[in-house]
């Protein structure tokens, strides 16, 4: 495959995450073959495709989160504003402040919505209270969930419902302020609603955030994303445009999958 | 016969079944309030609390026992709870790889179901006999050693609760794993982790074996924990076992106030903490 087919729309885009010749591996397994590809900053890109093709994996690679399990193991480079973020060098840490997650199942922290919000801003910054209320205010406006949420900030957050949890998740995310944000499926444990509210939120977050979105969701995928990849058996089969993609898709394999006569 | 009815007919006998093994658990545990209540109560009274133990024929109380069974229980879980819960951390959250951790888990889970009184025989075969004489301290570390285990298991059982996906996305946000441990893990299986502490403590309430090679017994007032110090359990099984009346009766009364120690820990714990459990 040549990479530079796989470069998406016109040069003039910024860059954020640039994939070189990257494999994964869990234990002997080889999950992900050789991927290249580039991520514009102040996108939607998403990753679609069949399960078990490798797109959450992928995701995994850009704030290591793989790294966590001993048997699972990435090759390759992936830079980040162009720095390395396999090099060994790397500190995970500051890497996971700039490079957010927001997971399949809402994952709040047994802690009011206030403290899951400033939990992660505490890591890196050490704020005067009146800070950090702003701070948590200015989070859960930007994650739509402030109106909802507001004069009950003391209360757990695990007594919200499914779709408040998952924004609050988010507002979590960006109260670190990092510069990108990797959405796993956040919408396929939410009921149509809440899936509106969290497709919105996205495209209105996309001003200020690299957002790299993995979905099941093809509808979810051509309404949200600005660049869609297709991925297939750990191959990156076609990136591009997402209209471009949807409408016209060069391979037909991708053209197979998007049509529903995959297989 | 339909298959809907064989259903109706399955579904009734199996609940006849649990319902009456569950009254025949009931009936016992009932009976055994019951005795111990009927009895029990009979000898409260002010004098338990301020009197010491009695010299056969006299009246006195419990004081010197309670106060000592405070004491060595107190010391025994404040020893082997942080002790207890850095071990179980250390199982659910590094014990993947290695060989150590499986090999702890074994020994734990045989620790776990040694008879107490080998525990006993051990802290006097490592301690008592070293300083030649019984003690609290020698009385608490058996307690602790018991406390150990039973908090190492139930910890690690409630944090492997834990889904991993909150420990990923505490990760996610670029804590360390010590504070993902302390701030996020520890803290969602808190209320299992105090459950297992309170069993805990039930458990050592009530030990005699332990403590006869250990704390022994005393007669007096004893706040020094270099020496025999009285306690509930070790009272009990000696005024229960006398031919004096009086004395029959002060072990009735200790177990009651045992059981209802424990009792009103539970409900304490119970009514505090009912409001923080999360719910996944």
């Amino acid at each position: 495959m040549n990479a530079a087919v796989l470069q998406p729309g016109p040069q003039t885009l910024v860059q954020k995450i640039r994939v070189k010749n990257l494999n994964f591996y869990y234990g002997g397994f080889h999950a992900l073959k050789d991927i290249n590809l580039e991520i514009p900053e102040r996108k939607v890109t998403a990753f679609i495709g069949p399960s078990g093709c490798g797109k959450s994996t992928l995701l995994r690679t850009f704030n290591r989160m793989y790294a966590l399990y001993p048997k699972q193991e990435a090759r390759g480079e992936i830079f980040l504003d162009g720095e390395d973020i396999l090099s060994p060098r790397q500190d995970l840490n500051t890497l996971r402040a700039k490079v957010g997650m927001v997971f399949q199942k809402p994952t709040p922290f047994p802690m009011s919505i206030y403290d899951n919000i400033a939990f992660g801003v505490r890591l890196y910054e050490t704020l005067s209270s009146r800070e950090m209320d702003e701070r948590v205010e200015w989070a859960l406006r930007k994650a739509a969930l402030w109106e909802e949420v507001n004069g009950k900030l003391k209360q757990s957050g695990t007594s919200l419902s499914g779709g408040q949890q998952q924004r609050l998740c988010i507002a979590r995310g960006i109260a670190v302020k990092p510069e990108v944000l990797l959405l796993d499926e956040p919408a396929s444990a939410l009921d149509p609603i809440s899936t509106g509210r969290i497709e919105e939120l996205v495209h209105e977050l996309k001003n200020d955030y690299t957002i790299v979105i993995v979905t099941h969701n093809m509808q979810q995928a051509a309404r949200v994303s600005d660049y869609t990849a297709y991925m297939y058996l750990g191959e990156l089969v076609e990136f591009g445009v997402t209209d471009e993609i949807f409408i016209k898709p060069k391979k037909k394999e991708t053209e197979d999958y998007i049509t529903g006569r995959f297989g | 016969m339909g298959l809907y009815s064989r259903r109706l007919w399955i579904n009734r006998f199996n609940l006849a079944v649990s319902l009456l093994t569950m009254l025949i658990g009931l009936f016992w545990l009932g009976w055994i309030l019951l005795t111990l209540f009927q009895a029990g109560f009979k000898a409260l009274g002010p004098a338990l609390f301020y009197a010491m133990t009695p010299p056969p024929g006299s009246d006195g109380g419990l004081a010197n026992a309670i106060a000592g069974s405070l004491i060595m229980a107190t010391m025994g879980t404040l020893i082997g709870t942080p002790i207890g819960m850095m071990a179980g951390i250390y199982l659910a959250e590094f014990g993947n790889r290695g060989w150590l951790a499986p090999v702890t888990r074994f020994i734990n889970d045989i620790l776990l179901s040694a008879p107490s009184i080998v525990v006993g025989l051990f802290v006097y075969e490592v301690y008592v006999i070293h300083t030649r004489h019984f003690s609290a301290w020698a009385g608490t570390m058996a307690l602790a050693l018991i406390v150990i285990p039973v908090v190492i298991r139930t910890t690690e059982n409630m944090l492997r609760l834990v889904p991993d996906s909150l420990r990923e996305a505490a990760a996610a946000l670029g804590a360390p794993q010590w504070k993902v441990i302390t701030l996020v893990t520890v803290r969602a299986a808190k209320a299992g982790i105090i459950t297992g502490i309170l069993l805990a403590i039930a458990r050592i309430s009530g030990e005699t074996a332990p403590l006869l090679f250990t704390a022994l017994n005393n007669q007096f007032w004893s706040l020094d924990m270099n020496r025999p110090m009285a306690n509930l359990p070790v009272v009990i099984f000696q005024f229960a076992m006398s031919p004096y009346e009086n004395w029959q009766h002060l072990a009735w009364a200790g177990a009651l106030i045992i059981t209802l120690g424990v009792l009103v820990l539970n409900i304490f714990a119970r009514v505090f903490f009912r409001n923080q459990t999360p719910t996944y």
